[in-house]
């Protein structure tokens, strides 16, 4: 496509400026936490002791994910079985799942009163906590091991199909495929999956908030909560904001330098079988793996399910008000996020060689975390508002700023094909501005926005972070309120929300993505 | 409800109704105030038929977390009256200059310790205790003892609550400038720091821990409540902290005499009378019926600590930094 193929147009300009408006909040959020922040007052021993404990766990959670994911994702590489794509569609599953809800599921797995420790006290055991450090990366290894195992076994697939039929033709056990095959995709994939991991982990809000242990156990994001809703200290908060700015920025760098991609040559394209996965220790031995996995990431879901759904038709208001509220911080974020992908993939395509500077502004929202955008907001609002009142309409900002790369990902490259496809037919008959985009692009994005819409909707439904910030008492969100169910000693209340969170937030993708799919290809 | 969302309209009807007529009267306080088996309900219940108003119960985590909402609501605060802090905090509550003087004749408190606060009003007090099942033996004798046995307790965030805050305070009384070692010792015994006092009980009464951080008055509860005379406090050595738990009118308020009212309603024994068996702590006032039967078992602290006021304003900062690093460690 040659440069500047069309002329940018209202449409296009709208993008530009959305674009532009996310370095600008970005700007303005950070700008206002270093007005706020005092550096003269330093950091005190427990601030560092919240950034050692976000990295240290972060490095923990991610190295066990990922040593955990090996295995698993072997497994599903080389056997074939019934169930198989089930297994691999479930993997998918924790990345939608709201954490408050898987919260609940482990401590009624691990917790004192848990499945584990009733196990091993009959054993005669010593019961274990999942309060602290091990409950944290625990939690971050349910949510991220699927992860690693997705982009692992993207890895295995990558190996054309023929290699391992020669590596099968030259004889090769499984120990030699592994040498010769797995191993080199390993060195180039595990690195990448870990510091992936790694960055997520790094802004963690939710699972320290409930499984922390005090002090001991803060990440930066929960003592920037901490300072602002225990101690009201907003140039506290600020500080910590600007050391967690700190840390996304350097790992983004790190990801930058050490994440590249990796070198197999594409192979024909064959249907893919593997011969080593055939003796009968092999097939033992991965049938214990994936049957571990499979337990570890069900078992918790279906304690929630088996203890909540009886609960929900007696949930008390305030449990369906705040589950109305979610819903519009939903349906919101999910607009936002669909206008903005939207405007923004447009003005990319138009803007020819300048449509870096597009993608660039979108990938800058994954670098912010959301706690330190809700402090920049928070400290803005104050003077002019009481943040209560902005709670949620400040939530569903910063969660469609947090989805947005995702719907980019998405939408711009399908922006890009078909702008490559029918620009130029669509140029010759004097197609542009609205109703080009009207009569030849949205109907051919339908598919990538209504995947977008699904995974926006059900990110936002579950979120809990920057709510937890601005919410004032009666202004909760469903994840909110399980959470506060949960410190009331509230349980069977709290295990009916949890079960309408996690219904709510499935269907509002399914329903979504449903209508991704209905689309003809 | 049968008709969840059906329900959730008609109370919003309900309760617009009900602002139409009624002058409102926001009472902002802690989580377990407003509990279903708190204070709270029967407060309400029984205030509402006197004062011709909707008095309307807000909760915002535990009691140290109240007065950071209130900081951060400033004078835009649409909250009436603050009830749940406690005196380690009056101080630093009367500096924000949001609190009204209250401006009432007081009656007779029956406190351990004379009344003169201009700004805030009593209406509950007790003794921090740790408190276990009686199985637990032997239990600890002293702060001292718990912190050097392997037992498993859990405590509450000092920033965020006040039975936190208290310990804090509790250790500072008894152990001066060795508070810190005290600490460093404790932090192996603690599972976890909960931001308010209802997650630590509950997490208690779930199994995850061998003591939690609560009151002399707790096993009250279980005893009278629910005929269960398993739960004990146990009797330290140092002596235990007090807390007086307090309530004041913020100087923003639209509704100066319906606070006042509160205030008053709150000294009476309308108020007084439901405290013992609700919020489980001692009445400001001893009503004339008395303390309920079963009071009579707790345990008597062997001396009682409470920093004024302006000591404990002056010690949180120092004794808090102290608290966060050795337990950060």
């Amino acid at each position: 496509m040659a440069d500047r193929a069309q002329p940018i147009g209202p449409g296009g300009a709208f993008g530009v400026a959305v674009a532009a408006a996310i370095p600008f909040v970005i700007l303005v959020t950070t700008g206002a936490i270093l007005w706020v922040a005092e550096p003269g007052e330093g950091l005190g021993g427990a601030d560092l002791a919240a950034l050692r404990f976000t990295l240290w766990q972060a490095l923990l959670s991610a190295l066990i994910s990922v040593s955990l994911a090996v295995p698993v994702a072997r497994a599903l590489a080389r056997q074939v079985f019934w169930g198989r794509n089930l297994l691999v569609t479930l993997l998918g599953a924790p990345f939608l799942l709201p954490v408050i809800v898987a919260i609940f599921g482990l401590l009624a797995v691990f917790g004192r009163g848990g499945v584990l420790n009733a196990a091993l006290t009959g054993l005669g055991l010593e019961p274990v906590s999942i309060y602290g450090l091990h409950g944290v990366v625990l939690a971050h290894v349910f949510f991220n091991l699927p992860l690693a195992t997705r982009l692992i076994l993207q890895g295995w697939q990558d190996i054309p199909s023929e290699r391992f039929r020669l590596a099968a033709t030259l004889g090769m056990d499984a120990r030699a495929v592994n040498r010769h095959l797995e191993h080199p995709m390993l060195r180039q994939v595990v690195p990448s999956a870990t510091l992936v991991i790694f960055v997520l982990c790094t802004t963690s809000f939710a699972v320290a908030l409930t499984l922390g242990g005090g002090p001991k156990a803060t990440t930066v994001e929960l003592a920037i909560y901490q300072a602002v809703r225990f101690e009201f200290d907003l140039s506290r908060a600020a500080m910590l904001s600007l050391v967690q700015l700190m840390i996304t920025v350097v790992v983004a760098l790190l990801a930058l330098r050490l994440v590249r991609q990796a070198g197999f040559r594409p192979g024909i394209d064959r249907q893919r079988r593997r011969w080593d996965g055939g003796t009968g220790i092999i097939r033992a031995q991965d049938g214990v793996v994936l049957t571990g996995v499979t337990v570890f990431l069900l078992l918790p879901i279906t304690l929630v399910l088996l203890r909540g759904v009886a609960e929900i038709p007696g949930l008390p208001g305030v449990v369906w008000a705040s589950a109305l509220r979610s819903l519009g911080v939903a349906l919101c974020s999910t607009i936002l996020v669909v206008v903005m992908s939207v405007a923004m993939s447009v003005a990319a395509t138009r803007l020819g060689r300048f449509s870096r500077w597009v993608e660039t502004a979108g990938l800058m929202a994954v670098a912010a975390s959301p706690l330190v955008l809700g402090t920049g907001l928070f400290v803005l609002v104050h003077p002019i508002i009481d943040p209560g009142r902005l709670a949620l309409p400040v939530t569903a900002l910063v969660n469609a700023l947090v989805t947005l790369p995702f719907a980019l990902r998405a939408i711009l490259p399908a922006c890009k094909t078909i702008e490559d496809d029918f620009g130029r037919l669509a140029t010759s008959l004097n197609l542009t501005g609205w109703a080009r985009l009207r009569l030849l692009v949205l109907p051919r994005l339908r598919r990538p926005i209504w995947f977008s819409a699904g995974l926006a909707a059900a990110l936002s439904m579950g979120d809990l972070g920057v709510i937890a910030l601005f919410a004032d008492p009666d202004g909760a969100t469903l994840p909110l309120q399980v959470y506060r169910l949960m410190g009331a000693y509230r349980m069977d209340d709290a295990a009916g929300a949890s079960v309408l969170l996690l219904l709510l937030s499935f269907t509002l993708f399914w329903v979504f993505d449903r209508r991704a799919r209905d689309v003809e290809p | 409800m049968r008709f969840p969302i059906l329900g959730v309209g008609l109370m919003l009807l309900a309760s617009a109704a009900a602002a139409n007529d009624l002058p409102e009267l926001t009472v902002m306080t802690y989580d377990s105030f407003v509990a279903d088996w708190g204070p709270g309900p029967a407060v309400e219940e029984a205030f509402e038929k006197t004062c011709e108003c909707d008095l309307k119960f807000v909760s915002a985590g535990d009691g140290a977390a109240l007065l950071a909402r209130i900081r951060l609501e400033g004078t835009r605060s649409e909250t009436d009256v603050v009830l749940g802090l406690d005196t380690n905090l009056t101080a630093e509550a009367a500096s924000t200059g949001l609190f009204a003087p209250h401006g009432l004749g007081v009656p007779e408190f029956d406190l351990p310790v004379a009344w003169d606060d201009d700004t805030f009003l009593p209406y509950d007090w007790g003794y921090f205790a740790f408190v276990h099942e009686t199985a637990l033996q032997p239990a600890p004798g002293s702060l001292r003892d718990l912190a050097d046995s392997d037992l498993q307790v859990v405590i509450q965030d000092p920033r965020s609550s006040t039975p936190g805050l208290g310990l804090l305070l509790w250790a500072k009384a008894a152990f001066g400038d060795d508070a810190p070692a005290f600490w460093s010792d404790m932090a192996d015994n603690i599972v976890t720091v909960t931001p308010g006092w209802s997650e630590a009980y509950g997490m208690f009464l779930e199994g995850e821990a061998d003591m939690v951080l609560s009151y002399t008055t707790s096993p009250a509860y279980h005893l009278i409540a629910e005929g269960d005379d398993s739960k004990k406090a146990a009797s330290f050595a140092e002596g235990h902290y007090m807390q007086i738990e307090v309530a004041g009118k913020l100087a923003a308020t639209d509704q100066p005499e319906l606070a006042d009212r509160f205030l008053r309603f709150m000294m009476s024994d309308g108020f007084q009378n439901i405290i013992p068996t609700t919020n489980w702590m001692y009445p400001a006032v001893v009503p004339e019926t008395g303390l309920p039967e079963g009071y009579e078992t707790l345990i008597e602290p062997k001396a009682s600590l409470l920093f004024s006021a302006k000591e404990a304003q002056s010690l949180r900062g120092a004794a808090l930094d102290e608290w966060l690093t050795a337990l950060s460690q």
